[in-house]
């Protein structure tokens, strides 16, 4: 294995080692910590909490890429293939039932078109023929919903096992960090008087596991939610689309942070002619209607794609380019609303007793504003990172379908949406597809939208603006 | 208030100018006129004459701002900057790159579009404040609860699956209306129905949880306390004072969409075939025609700035203590 580091993933590395920094450091100063404890004591937005941290952990497993070795019949040198694999596609493909010819009905083990197949006797027939992978364990077709059944309860009952496995260490954990005796934590979480709601943590944690336990058993046996035109399994795809999706939502407030912040704060702060510009600059940009911007920057990322070709290596390094090209258009139409929210705030911070301090005691303009005016606008920046998360989210499927989001190779909801869209044109519909994006993504977005409410009301209940 | 007019749209200026030449980085600086060429005529096996008679013929192979073979005016006039972007500042659009006048296709096709967003945002503005009202008469109840938790949920969904979800229904199941199209004058209104209602459902939960907390903020205020000691009862306090008073942040809001409503919505317009702005937008990229993509930005930057405008106006209307000088 050589790994690949996509410049996606170097970014997204980067932003969870700043995510860890700003954990350590919020869990030493009680101000940065409480309001995150108010955001997880509600039990809604814990359960929120738990469903976006299972999607990034897909996000980030998807994220570590690699040339796979290949097996060289001369010799002990060791090759590598050209292909870039992720962490995500090797556990993918050993529990994902494998590619079949065409389009099939979740959990069917037939094909979705009819075939001509010879019969036992030879005679030449029009016949659903019986999938490659899917369903061939069975003896006969007949058994099937007896085997997806006994497989699922299998699966409940390993999943409960796991679950009570992780309960046990989690709740053994915290009685040797709370010194208390585990009975009484127990008691506690049951009762739902721990500070936190633990409960909503572990039931949501159940539901997963027994999830991910029916998986298990039946994705390597049955296709659960199908296959699309070229035989893909459905469930692999939705699950490679959810690190495209974190990733718009997430880079692109990472590339326009700076920006916004150093804008809006300074033009709050020395007012004047940095003023001025600074909000010319702004105004003129949100004045672009912002989907007719992306249109027309992606417009002209493709014609520079298309006659730089040579520049890159491989496929998949022109759709993380491409990718992360959509998240600097993003960026750029996003960041202004920002903007305008940090210069309003600075203006109002500048008149505060301590600035004057700050001043008076010779600080430079710099100091001033990274000790005492960064941290105070801080709150802002964040809900505004939360809140711009889900509708980047949703932007991402709605410019895919455009035909002017990620890259067509790329799997996205967007472009799994894209594809299916003229199906549910056909007889009988094929709506597997769709309902797949569909599941992921709502569960995905609902769960943003949640936690930042949650984090809205926790950092400034008065902000109702930023909405 | 003239004066104030007047003003305004001398700010506008600079500000479409920034737009112009934000566009016009994009259009010639990042890309030049020979990479669209080269796309244009099929990237491949492409001649420098061809190149050159595809520049010729759509007027891109004058320099980019400074022309040194011309005489006198013709130095800054006869170049790209001036025929392609100074001139949208007078709605001269010119010619799209295949050929066709674009002031022409924009004056014919944005009342399609205007038919899609108008009734979408009357009705729509009609049901949200209805259903706002209602849910913030029955604050802190289970109803109130119910109704912002369907408002998360219904913001959550994507707009795209409104639209298939919307003919597949109406249209594949039940056969109501046809799933795209369009015709012209009153029979047109069959194939505007499904759009519209679907537009007015896909902005109904977030539009709803919005206006919820602008009602609930004036519930608050101390003039309602005072319109309830005097005795009123709870509905005239809601449909009277509450709702009128709330209707100011919501109404000037609304204010500045409404030059925007011309552009009609790429999405809606590519999902049921309507011929309006919206389409006429992606058919451009979908064709590559820059000259298209670029009157379409300046025409949205221009009527976005139109609506701030008419949002300062409203303000004097709705609020009288506020006056524009």
């Amino acid at each position: 294995m050589s790994f690949v580091f996509l410049t996606t993933d170097i970014l997204l590395f980067l932003l969870i080692a700043i995510l860890l920094v700003y954990g350590i450091y919020a869990l030493r100063h009680e101000h940065l910590f409480r309001p995150w404890k108010q955001v997880v004591s509600r039990p809604f937005s814990m359960c929120a909490v738990v469903v976006l941290s299972f999607y990034f952990l897909i996000a980030i497993l998807d994220s570590v890429h690699f040339h796979p070795t290949i097996e060289s019949s001369s010799g002990n040198d060791v090759q590598h293939s050209t292909r870039i694999t992720s962490v995500l596609d090797l556990v993918l493909d050993a529990i994902i039932a494998g590619t079949e010819k065409t389009y099939s009905a979740p959990f069917s083990i037939y094909a979705f078109a009819k075939e001509t197949l010879v019969d036992e006797d030879g005679y030449m027939v029009r016949e659903y023929p019986r999938l490659k992978h899917a369903g061939s364990h069975l003896p006969e077709p007949a058994s099937r919903l007896d085997d997806i059944l006994n497989r699922s309860v299998v699966g409940i009952g390993k999943g409960l096992i796991g679950w009570i496995f992780f309960c046990a260490i989690i709740i053994f954990m915290m009685s040797r960090i709370q010194k208390l005796a585990i009975r009484g934590i127990v008691k506690k979480i049951i009762r739902g008087q721990s500070s936190l709601s633990w409960r909503t943590f572990f039931l949501s944690f159940g539901i997963i596991f027994v999830l991910v336990g029916i998986g298990l058993q039946l994705c390597p046996h049955y296709h659960v939610l199908g296959t699309d035109q070229v035989g893909n399994d459905i469930l692999y795809q939705s699950l490679k689309s959810a690190r495209t999706g974190l990733i718009i939502g997430t880079l692109t407030t990472l590339v326009m942070l700076p920006f916004a912040v150093i804008f809006g704060v300074s033009a709050g702060y020395f007012g004047g002619w940095v003023d001025d510009s600074i909000q010319y600059m702004y105004t003129t940009l949100s004045s672009i209607p912002s989907v007719l911007l992306i249109a027309a920057s992606a417009l002209m990322l493709d014609v520079y794609l298309a006659n730089h070709s040579e520049m890159f290596v491989s496929v998949t390094a022109r759709a993380d380019l491409r990718l992360l090209c959509l998240c600097l258009i993003l960026g750029v139409t996003t960041w202004t609303g920002l903007c305008r929210y940090l210069r309003a705030e600075t203006l109002k911070l500048r008149e505060s007793a301590y600035i004057d301090a700050s001043r008076a005691f010779g600080a430079v303009p710099w100091t001033t504003i990274w000790k005492h005016v960064v941290p105070n606008v801080m709150h802002i920046v964040t809900i505004s990172i939360v809140l711009d998360f889900s509708g980047l989210v949703l932007a991402e499927a709605a410019l895919s379908y455009l035909n002017i989001g990620v890259d067509p190779s790329m799997e996205s909801w967007g472009n799994m949406i894209n594809g299916a869209r003229l199906e549910l044109a056909r007889e009988p519909v094929v709506w597997w597809s769709l309902f797949a994006a569909f599941i992921f993504m709502f569960v995905l977005v609902l769960a943003a939208n949640i936690f930042a409410d949650a984090v809205r009301d926790a950092f400034d209940p008065r902000l109702r603006e930023l909405n | 208030m003239s004066d104030y007019l007047l003003r305004r749209l001398l700010y506008a200026f600079p500000i479409l100018l920034g737009v112009n030449i934000i566009t016009f980085f994009l259009f010639f600086v990042v890309n030049s006129p020979d990479d669209m060429a080269r796309i244009h005529l099929g990237n491949k096996y492409v001649t420098t004459d061809a190149i050159e008679k595809w520049k010729g013929e759509r007027g891109y192979d004058r320099p980019l701002f400074y022309n040194s073979e011309k005489q006198g005016r013709g130095k800054l006039l006869d170049t790209i900057f001036y025929t392609k972007t100074v001139k949208l500042f007078v709605f001269d659009f010119g010619q799209s790159d295949s050929g066709r006048d674009i002031g022409y296709d924009i004056s014919q096709r944005m009342w399609p579009s205007l038919m899609i967003t108008l009734p979408i945002l009357i009705l729509g503005l009609f049901l949200t404040i209805s259903l706002a009202l209602a849910v913030a008469f029955f604050r802190a109840t289970y109803l109130d609860t119910f109704a912002v938790i369907m408002c998360v949920c219904m913001m959550s969904v994507s707009g795209l699956f409104y639209i298939i979800g919307g003919q597949y229904l109406f249209s594949k199941l039940l056969k109501i209306v046809p799933i795209s199209g369009f015709d012209d004058g009153f029979l047109a209104i069959k194939f505007l129905i499904l759009p519209v209602v679907v537009g007015v459902v896909g902005g109904l939960g977030s539009g709803t949880r919005w206006y919820r907390t602008i009602f609930l903020e004036e519930v608050n205020q101390d003039y309602v306390r005072t319109a309830r000691s005097k005795g009123l009862s709870e509905k005239v306090v809601f449909y009277v004072h509450v709702l009128r008073n709330g209707m100011i942040p919501i109404l000037t809001g609304v204010v500045a969409l409404l030059p925007s409503l011309f552009l009609g919505s790429l999405i809606t317009e590519a999902f049921f075939g309507i011929p309006g702005l919206g389409s006429y937008t992606i058919e451009a990229i979908q064709s590559q025609d820059f000259s298209i993509v670029r009157a379409m930005v300046f025409l949205g930057s221009a009527l976005y700035i139109l609506g701030l405008v008419l949002t300062d106006i409203s303000y004097t209307f709705v609020d009288p203590r506020i006056s524009l000088r």
